[in-house]
C-alpha cells in the first residue's frame, strides 16, 4: 500500500504535462479504425427513444425504491430497497453524466441537458468543470500531466482505491470543490481546462447545490432522522461501488502516454443489468475511438470494428483478474503495464510512436 | 468578399444532411448539403481543437465535431455551446452545371 516517489507528475501544472506538450503527446492525432462514412453516419444517428425509455426506467425505479424504502424506514426491510436505490443514484448517474455530457444520449438537446444536470448533482460533479475536464480526457486520454481523469495514478494508492468503492474520497473532494466554487474560487488546475467565460456558471451551480445540501441537512436535523440524507447525498457513497467497479476497468493497468486507445482502454463484455447501469460504457475502446456514437449504437460499432481491436475481456471478473495483479506490480514498478494483444486481423500498433513504453512483464 | 470560386465536387457527391472534406491550397474546408438540398461551406477544422468536421455528424443545420461533440450552425458558423466557443468562418457557395463551387 505504500506510495513512493513517482517519475510521473500528474499535476496539470507540472513537468509531465509540459513534456507531453513538447513531445507532441498532447492534442495528438490518435489511431482509429477505418469505418466507411456511410456506416459511421448510420451509427452516429441520434434518437430520443432509447434514452427516454432508459431514463424513465432509471428515475421511475428510483422513485419506487425510495418510496418503499421510506415506507419501511426504521426497519431492516428498508435496506435492500435503499441499496438498490443507492446504485441507481450513486452509480447509474455516472454513466448518465457521461453520455449526456457528450450530448449523445438524446437527439433533443434540452433532454440531454436536463438529464445531465440531474446526473451531475447525484454524482457530485460540477456540470461545467467536469464537462471541460472530460473534454480534456478525450483529447489526452491517460496522458500524464494532461488528463485530469486518470482514475489510478502510478504507483497505485491501494487504500484510496478501496475507499473509493464507498465513494469516500471522491465525495470528500467533491464537497471541497463545491464549497470552493460556491465561494467564487476556481482553482489553478481548473483554470487550465475551464475557459474564463464558463467559470461564472460553475460558480452559480455550486451555490445552488450548496443550498440544496444545506436544506437537506437542515431537514435531517429538524426531523431527527438520517432519512433526508439517505435519499439525497449519501447514496453517492453507499451506491458508488458499481460505477467504481466498472470505471476502474476502463483504463486500469493499461498503458499511459500512448496515442492508440487500443493500448490504453479496455472493452469488457458485461451482464445486461450492469450494461443498463453503465449505459454500454463497457465498450470503452469503441467509445474513445468514436465518441460521437451514442451509447445505444456501441454494440453495433463493436461488431463492426472488433477485428481491429484487442479481444474484449469476457466478464467483469476476468477484467479484475488481470487488472488487480497489474496494480500490485505497479506498486513496485510504476512503469509496468498490461500490453493489449491484437488479433491477426488488426492493423498493428505503431511502435515508433510508443518508443518510451516500458516492456511488459511476464 | 473574394470572387475566387473554386470547384469542389459534383452536386451528387454530397448526400443530403451530410458533409465532405475539401482541401485546397494548403487549407481545409467542410462542404455541407442540408436536408433541403442547399449547400454551405465552412472552415474544415473545429475551432476547439482542430479536428476535421467532415468526420462529424450533420443534424438538420448543425455540424457536430466527432471528437468532443461541439456543435456549430454550418449555415452561420455560430458556435452553439461548450466546448466550442469560437465561431466557424463560412464561405459563399454556388452550384453551376451540377458542380459545387466555394468562394475562398
Amino acid at each position: 500500500m505504500t506510495t513512493q516517489a513517482s517519475n510521473r507528475d500528474y499535476s496539470l501544472l507540472g513537468e509531465s504535462g509540459r513534456t507531453a506538450v513538447e513531445t507532441g503527446l498532447a492534442a495528438a492525432e490518435w489511431y482509429h479504425t477505418d469505418v466507411p462514412r456511410k456506416d459511421m453516419k448510420a451509427l452516429m444517428q441520434r434518437s430520443d427513444t432509447p434514452a427516454i425509455r432508459d431514463t424513465a426506467i432509471w428515475l421511475g425505479s428510483m422513485l419506487a425504491l425510495a418510496a418503499v424504502g421510506t415506507y419501511f424506514w426504521g426497519s431492516w426491510i428498508c435496506i435492500p430497497f435503499f441499496l438498490a436505490y443507492g446504485v441507481l443514484y450513486g452509480s447509474a448517474s455516472d454513466s448518465r453524466w457521461h453520455e449526456c455530457g457528450h450530448g449523445t444520449a438524446f437527439k433533443t438537446r434540452w433532454m440531454n441537458d436536463a438529464v445531465y444536470q440531474i446526473a451531475c448533482f447525484m454524482i457530485m460533479r460540477n456540470p461545467v468543470t467536469w464537462r471541460w475536464s472530460h473534454t480534456r480526457h478525450h483529447t489526452d486520454t491517460v496522458i500524464v500531466g494532461r488528463d485530469p481523469e486518470i482514475a489510478v495514478m502510478r504507483p497505485p494508492d491501494l487504500l484510496r482505491l478501496v475507499l473509493n468503492f464507498f465513494g469516500l474520497l471522491d465525495a470528500y473532494h467533491a464537497m471541497i470543490d463545491m464549497v470552493r466554487n460556491a465561494a467564487g474560487i476556481i482553482s489553478a488546475e481548473e483554470k487550465t481546462f475551464v475557459p474564463e467565460s464558463e467559470q461564472p456558471r460553475a460558480i452559480r451551480i455550486a451555490r445552488i447545490w450548496l443550498v440544496i445540501y444545506i436544506a437537506t441537512i437542515a431537514s435531517a436535523l429538524a426531523l431527527g432522522s438520517w432519512l433526508p440524507l439517505v435519499l439525497i447525498g449519501l447514496p453517492r457513497l453507499y451506491g458508488a461501488w458499481h460505477h467504481v467497479m466498472t470505471g476502474l476497468l476502463q483504463h486500469g493497468g493499461l498503458a499511459d502516454n500512448v496515442i492508440d486507445h487500443r493500448l490504453n482502454s479496455r472493452t469488457v463484455y458485461m451482464n445486461p443489468i450492469s450494461r443498463f447501469i453503465y449505459w454500454n460504457m463497457n465498450y470503452h475502446v469503441e467509445h474513445h475511438m468514436f465518441p460521437m456514437v451514442p451509447y445505444h449504437a456501441l454494440p453495433q460499432l463493436h461488431a463492426m470494428i472488433k477485428h481491429d481491436l484487442p479481444t474484449p475481456n469476457p466478464s467483469i471478473w476476468s477484467g479484475f483478474l488481470e487488472m488487480v495483479p497489474a496494480f500490485l506490480r505497479q506498486v513496485r514498478n510504476e512503469d509496468y503495464f498490461l500490453k493489449r494483444e491484437l488479433p491477426p486481423t488488426a492493423r498493428p500498433y505503431r511502435e515508433e510512436f510508443h518508443a518510451e513504453l516500458a516492456p511488459t512483464a511476464q | 468578399m473574394s470572387d475566387n470560386w473554386v470547384e469542389v465536387c459534383a452536386e451528387d457527391d454530397i448526400d443530403e444532411e451530410d458533409v465532405i472534406r475539401f482541401d485546397h491550397a494548403g487549407r481545409t474546408f467542410a462542404v455541407y448539403r442540408s436536408p433541403d438540398a442547399a449547400f454551405f461551406a465552412t472552415d474544415g477544422l473545429c475551432t476547439h481543437e482542430k479536428i476535421h468536421l467532415a468526420d462529424g455528424l450533420v443534424m438538420d443545420d448543425i455540424i457536430e465535431c466527432p471528437k468532443h461533440n461541439g456543435r456549430f450552425s454550418y449555415k452561420t458558423g455560430e458556435a452553439m455551446g461548450a466546448p466550442v466557443c469560437v465561431n466557424l468562418k463560412t464561405y459563399p457557395v454556388k452550384v453551376e452545371d451540377g458542380s459545387v463551387f466555394i468562394s475562398i
